[in-house]
């Protein structure tokens, strides 16, 4: 590009004014990353929903229990190839600070419906043989330093033992990882140690389950109602993705909220960036119409005026997504509360999207404007 | 030069840069947006904030306490037999009314109900509650309907769940497992976390959630400050292991993720606009100066020193950026103010319905956070303003 310089020597010759300009896109740009983050925080787990999970839970509430004996009934609808269980155990380790989602599970069945799980083959056997084993994701184990072999305590608040005791100890067998934008914060044990040392008579919170085809999820979520429709414990089925997301919209309007902060962030930022670019291009109109009268034609006139915004604005836009790429990756700043946090890829391109649709826009006017002068008039100017 | 006529320089060429802003319309405008912009989020992000601490505000008072299982931190988690709960009934210093002692065992479920503004399934906390709950909670009244009866497969509905929640509205009927309930009445109570929930009798819930414990013991004290004491008798007691609290601390605790959460975010979120929106402060003011270079040289032509020169930038910076926090205040009071949402309360699994709420001191706050924004966006080019060499800058075009 050999008008590159000519473009450059533009934006040199006020520094401290392209370098505050581009310090305000930096910032926009930076709080775009970090809401975008933000976003994939509060709708943790709708993206990375399986297509082919339904989840069945009581119909009145989800804190209700469904009894185990569900399980075959639910296995023997046509369409559903696998079923498994969880059972929220909550509890308190230490502090109640120190929250993570703690589960009693059905092993070999959970593992095979979530095949997201990841868990070195040795640490799934052992996990497998240790009936009060346990096995943590990642995110929980790098928080409280876990290792495999550690046992952690946790004092129940749901569950009661048989001889009325509430400490539990879980030996850590395995530390699972799963792709981004999957929680990986839980603490996973076998239902049987639950069934075992409780009188929890055969309930269990909630299913999940592997049907054949998503494209017949509908019925399938019909047939299953419809089976225990009338009974003491009516279940209600729903595909995981609308699961998430409802779980996701009881946080509220924290989306769109967020959204109007965004539009806002961009609405001052066009203002204010293409407030000053414009004018760096009327002062600089004699200037236009002497490259003009040296030969060089209307249309380069306007690209090099737009390359001038673009460049400008891409590389403090991608400067910003740079830093929000860095603070997204240093995890949660609530400490815990929001255990998916980082910026998607997906996002990272759209911010570039903007930051071109934003030096485009900045500059159309003024490049139009330099595009149309007439260099006669603008040389008389002053 | 006399002191007295410096500030006649200051007074006139501030009251001239005042007077015309209305000739540089656009970059005074971009300035004032800019600046309203953030200040409305900044206001706006924190309203959520302080509408949610005023409504644990109103719940509890000094005198109420919240008696659970130990080791229990909510009480969804708790639970408390029924001899138990007639021992801490009986404990020290219990207020007493005609209709025995003010306190009231209580199961605390969720009931899935669609909220209005997604159509989606949230967790509705429901209360099962004894007769002595509205000696607990005075405030509690009814505003339409009646009182549920005890005994009758009733509820009656806190304002703050009817206005957030479909099927709550006097007259429609919930539908828990096999059992029809009716909503016969709707009740406020000052804006507390009572107007997020559905109150029922709780001899009637515990068969329909198939429990037979309570969860806690809500009760009133006599005395705000035999606490300690009550406290001390009942964790003493061998027959109990429970946990005793102020209600007043159990609800802080209870929306400290929220709090957290709202308020760490907030911040983040404000700064990183208030830097943003001071490079814009300073960019607009940059380019009021530069369009301007002539006009402030002429005037250090016509004798006026540059001292002057500079305050009255300074201050045109301040007068653009206060507009702009007026602006962003009233917007953000007109939009968010009284705005009523619910969200859910990760720590009590229940969803709490609540109203932003831009109060006085906010506002205040937003204005004195636009101060500095002036400041420093005025500065630079204020300096520039005083420093430019008059005659190169008679020339420039």
């Amino acid at each position: 590009m050999r008008f590159l310089h000519l473009v450059w020597r533009n934006l040199a010759r006020r520094i401290v004014r392209t370098s505050l300009t581009a310090l305000a896109i930096m910032v926009a740009f930076l709080l775009f990353g970090f809401l975008a983050a933000l976003r994939v925080a509060f709708n943790a787990g709708v993206d990375v929903t399986g297509a082919d999970r339904l989840m069945v839970s009581h119909k009145v509430s989800i804190i209700q229990p469904l009894p185990i004996a569900y399980s075959t009934q639910i296995g023997q609808v046509p369409g559903v190839r696998e079923v498994t269980h969880a059972n929220w155990f909550g509890g308190v380790y230490k502090d109640p600070k120190n929250f993570f989602p703690r589960m009693a599970v059905d092993p070999v069945t959970y593992l095979d419906i979530y095949p997201e799980i990841k868990l070195p083959e040795e640490q799934k056997r052992a996990w497998l043989a240790d009936r009060t084993g346990a096995i943590v994701g990642r995110v929980t184990a790098d928080r409280f330093g876990f290792k495999v072999g550690d046992r952690i305590p946790i004092l129940s608040t749901i569950y009661t033992k048989r001889d009325g005791g509430r400490n539990w100890e879980f030996t850590v067998d395995g530390i699972f990882d799963a792709p981004k934008g999957t929680d990986t914060s839980a603490l996973l044990f076998q239902y049987d140690y639950l069934k075992e040392a409780t009188f929890a008579n055969n309930q269990v919170g909630w299913y999940i389950i592997r049907i054949s085809d998503p494209r017949h999820a509908q019925q399938v979520v019909d047939r299953i109602d419809a089976m225990f429709a009338n009974s003491h414990a009516e279940t209600k089925t729903s595909t995981e993705k609308a699961f998430a997301e409802g779980f996701a919209k009881q946080a509220g309007d924290i989306g769109a909220i967020i959204t109007g902060i965004v539009s806002a962030v961009f609405f001052t930022l066009l203002l204010v960036a293409g407030n000053t670019m414009a004018q760096s291009v009327r002062e600089r109109t004699s200037e236009l119409a002497v490259l003009k009268t040296l030969g060089y034609g209307d249309g380069l006139v306007m690209g090099l005026v737009l390359l001038e915004s673009c460049l400008l604005v891409l590389v403090a836009g991608g400067l910003g997504l740079y830093g929000a790429w860095v603070f997204d990756s240093l995890g949660d700043p609530t400490g815990g509360y929001l255990p998916v946090f980082y910026l998607p890829p997906r996002d990272l391109v759209l911010g570039f999207g903007f930051a071109a649709a934003l030096g485009l826009a900045t500059g159309a006017l003024p490049a139009w404007q330099a595009m149309r002068l007439r260099i006669v008039d603008a040389l008389r100017r002053v | 030069m006399g002191l007295l006529r410096w500030f006649s320089q200051v007074w006139a060429v501030t009251l001239l840069n005042l007077r015309t802003i209305g000739q540089r319309r656009g970059s005074s405008a971009a300035a004032v947006f800019g600046v309203a912009g953030v200040v409305m989020v900044f206001v706006a992000v924190l309203s959520i904030a302080e509408g949610f601490r005023a409504t644990l505000a109103a719940t509890g008072s000094p005198a109420s306490v919240i008696v659970m299982r130990g080791g229990s931190d909510s009480e969804m988690m708790s639970g408390i037999s029924r001899d138990n709960a007639r021992i801490v009934a009986d404990g020290p210093g219990v207020q007493r009314t005609a209709q025995g002692e003010a306190a009231s065992a209580e199961l605390y479920v969720v009931v899935s109900l669609p909220k209005r503004s997604t159509r989606t399934d949230a967790n509705v906390p429901l209360r099962g509650v004894q007769p002595a709950a509205f000696a607990v909670r005075k405030d509690v009244h009814l505003v339409a309907g009646r009182m549920f009866q005890w005994g009758h497969n009733e509820v009656i509905a806190g304002v703050g769940a009817a206005r957030q929640f479909a099927g709550l509205d006097l007259g429609s009927t919930l539908h828990l497992g096999e059992n029809v309930w009716h909503v016969v009445g709707l009740f406020a109570s000052g804006g507390s976390l009572s107007e997020s929930e559905i109150w029922t009798d709780v001899d009637l819930l515990m068969p329909a959630y198939r429990r037979t414990m309570f969860q806690s013991v809500h009760l009133e004290l006599a005395d705000a400050a035999s606490f300690d004491r009550f406290k001390d008798a009942l964790t003493t007691d061998p027959r109990l292991d429970v946990s005793v609290l102020r209600e007043t601390d159990y609800y802080a605790e209870q929306s400290r993720s929220l709090t957290t959460i709202i308020t760490v975010l907030g911040y983040i979120i404000t700064v990183l606009m208030a830097v943003g929106a001071v490079f814009g402060a300073v960019l607009t003011m940059y380019s009021a100066v530069a369009s301007r270079t002539r006009e402030i040289a002429t005037l250090r032509a016509l004798g006026f020193s540059s001292g002057p020169v500079q305050i009255s930038v300074l201050a045109e910076a301040m007068v653009l950026a206060l507009a702009g926090g007026a602006i962003g205040g009233l917007l953000a009071y007109f939009f968010f103010d009284g705005y009523r949402t619910s969200t859910l309360n990760w720590q009590s699994f229940s969803q709490v319905a609540f109203a932003f709420r831009v109060t006085p001191r906010l506002l205040l706050t937003a204005i004195v956070v636009t101060l500095p924004m002036g400041l420093i966006g005025g500065l630079f080019p204020a300096i520039r303003a005083g420093t430019l060499p008059v005659a190169a800058a008679l020339r420039e075009t």
